[in-house]
């Protein structure tokens, strides 16, 4: 697949901060792209240069093989995390605004329609609740028929079923084969939604990939949890590495099958034992060595 | 050409359908206009004025006793015909021209110069030859008029285009169209020409509503009033968008603004005429361009001026206008 977007040794340099220290990206056309990592880590000035809203220090960022200029402008949509809109105007009124700004859109019918608008189309846009606000923020970031869309955090702060329906709708925009660059918080959204991602800390790219692969590479073991309650004593005794995690124990292992059977003989109630698979929120610990707060 | 009417349509639809601060816009220059027709409706002067052409140092040759004379107040002229208008008008007791042989004007139906008529003759100005004009009197009303309307005009183009600018950057609103491709210059024409519509809309109204009770003077063209009101609030508009074009605190905006709009409060002529002050003072008010529209608006209602007449405040607003948007334009930033 050809990269749509490439930044070379990119650089962002503060007054005493260096916000992003040589990031180098190739998103292939047609996927959904993670951007994560702790605040600080550099995601936002990152995505902004991507964007085209802040110019590096160093380094370039070409779209479609082409330095960011005018064509970019026509062809990207953004949603931003932080925006407002023009004051005292509809929904209707606010997506003629936008539509009026490009050269080519898409119907707005088809936006509306696709972003569930209809029903909210004659509210005042500073009556929309979270949801319907993010929703609206999409159909402007999509009025161009956009083939590269940045979401920055998009979900933040709305309900886990707001957040649910955004999921799909964002599933919906993906399969009309359009670049998604996403930056998240939350790790469940990133593994629902992106075919690739990459993990900043300190404004470096420590870790991209696929998840599947980026957990393959982190996390070659499973976890087996057993209740404390029933073994605890014993399975502190055993050189099989358990480790008190609340009211339960960890164990870590690759050789499943001979962790098991050590269990067993030692008698160890295997009733109430769990095997749990590691997720983007382990891998995000793991290679930024904090825990993720939301 | 679209994005500009994009922009222009939403933001008249912002203020429009704000109607607190479309009744206060209304609301606020009537209240000025009646309060103040009401509080300086009797006349307080105590001073009487008189025009010297030739300069005081020939008027003390001629008149010795006269220029020290107390209560009388003297104001030096280069032009005779503009210094017999303000005769004739009452904005000036009398004229006394000593560049050749003394004359002195005064207004027949002035009170006051029929007193001062007797003043002078007391203090060896018996002599000087006597010239009559005559004109109806510009009541105080009709002189501030232009100074309300013109100050009321410049807080809603410095405030109301500054402010909604400074919230835009701070809200992220501007961030937003930074990602389209809207050029700054066409966003801040069409923030230009959205408030210059709504301020000329505006005073139009207030003009036409006030008029209908206190009945103003005109004496001048409707058109050339137009087009100097115009002219000055895009002026002053264009001061606004370059005090707004890189702050994003209100605080800072709302400072800067008002170091732009106390000298041109106290110094444009908008409350008092400025003639028979410091040279220097003058000076300085004529970089205002608040001075420039007040003085061309005040000429075309109260003297008749005509276009030509007030050409050069033309020039100065037109120009003033072009450099301070190319400047905002050249400056601006969207976050």
């Amino acid at each position: 697949m050809h990269a749509i977007i490439t930044a070379t040794d990119l650089v962002k340099q503060y007054p005493g901060v260096r916000a992003v220290d040589g990031i180098n990206l190739s998103i292939p056309q047609g996927i959904c792209f993670g951007l994560l990592g702790p605040n600080g880590a550099g995601k936002t000035t990152t995505i902004e240069m991507l964007e085209g809203i802040h110019q590096p220090t160093s380094g370039a960022v070409h779209y479609k093989g082409e330095p960011l200029g005018v064509r970019y402008r026509e062809e990207v949509g953004i949603q931003f995390q932080h925006t407002a809109l023009q004051d005292f105007l509809t929904v209707r009124e606010t997506l003629k605004f936008f539509e009026r700004l490009y050269t080519e859109t898409l119907p707005i019918d088809e936006v509306i329609e696709l972003c569930s608008l209809t029903d909210i189309l004659d509210r005042d846009t500073r009556k929309l609740s979270g949801g319907q606000r993010q929703r609206l923020l999409l159909a402007l970031a999509l009025i161009n028929d956009p083939d590269l869309i940045f979401l920055d955090e998009p979900t933040t702060g709305l309900d886990p079923q707001a957040r649910r329906n955004f999921w799909d709708l964002v599933k919906l925009v993906k399969s009309r084969n359009k670049t998604i660059v996403l930056t998240t918080h939350y790790m469940e959204e990133a593994y629902a939604l992106c075919d690739e991602i990459a993990i900043m800390d300190k404004g470096r790219i420590v870790s991209q990939g696929t998840p599947e692969q980026l957990l393959k590479e982190h996390f070659g073991d499973v976890v087996l949890q057993i209740p404390g309650d029933d073994a605890g004593g014993k399975l502190m005794q055993m050189d099989i590495g358990a480790v008190p995690a609340g009211e339960l124990f960890e164990i870590k292992t690759n050789r499943l099958h001979h962790t098991l059977q050590q269990l067993m003989d030692n008698g160890i109630n295997l009733d109430r034992l769990r095997i749990r698979a590691w997720t983007l929120e382990d891998l995000f610990i793991n290679v930024t060595g904090k825990e993720h707060k939301l | 050409m679209k994005k500009f009417l994009a922009v222009l349509h939403a933001r008249n639809m912002e203020f429009l359908r704000d109607r607190s601060a479309l009744v206060w816009n209304l609301a606020m220059p009537f209240m000025l206009v009646f309060g103040l027709a009401f509080t300086f409706s009797g006349d307080s002067k105590d001073l009487y004025k008189i025009g010297v052409v030739g300069g005081i140092e020939q008027l003390t040759q001629a008149a010795p006793k006269l220029p020290t004379t107390q209560h009388l107040q003297f104001i030096s002229y280069d032009d005779l015909d503009t210094a017999i208008n303000k005769v004739k008008h009452h904005q000036m007791d009398m004229l006394i021209d000593v560049s050749a042989a003394p004359k002195y004007w005064v207004n027949t139906s002035s009170p006051n110069g029929y007193l001062l008529e007797r003043i002078i003759w007391g203090v060896g100005a018996d002599k000087f030859e006597r010239q009559v004009v005559e004109g109806a009197e510009i009541r105080y009303v009709d002189w501030f008029l232009p100074g309300i309307l013109g100050m009321n005009m410049m807080f809603a183009c410095l405030f109301g285009v500054g402010f909604v600018i400074v919230r835009y950057r701070k809200n992220g609103f501007l961030k937003r169209l930074k990602a389209t491709p809207l050029g700054a210059f066409q966003f801040l024409f069409a923030q230009l020409i959205s408030r210059l519509l709504l301020v000329v809309v505006i005073t139009t109204i207030v003009y036409v509503g006030c008029d209908l009770f206190i009945d103003f003077n005109m004496q001048g063209s409707y058109w050339t009033l137009l087009l100097v009101t115009t002219l000055g609030a895009m002026s002053l508009i264009s001061i606004g968008l370059l005090v707004a074009a890189h702050t994003a605190s209100e605080e800072l905006a709302g400072g800067m603004l008002n170091i732009v709009t106390w000298p041109m409060m106290l110094l444009s002529g908008a409350w008092f005429s400025l003639e028979g002050a410091q040279p220097w003072v003058q000076h300085i008010a004529e970089i205002f361009p608040l001075t420039h529209m007040i003085s061309a608006t005040r000429s075309i209602m109260n003297e008749g001026a005509t276009l030509a007449q007030v050409m050069p405040d033309v020039w100065v607003l037109s120009l003033t206008s072009a450099v301070f948007l190319g400047i905002g334009a050249f400056v601006f930033k969207w976050e």
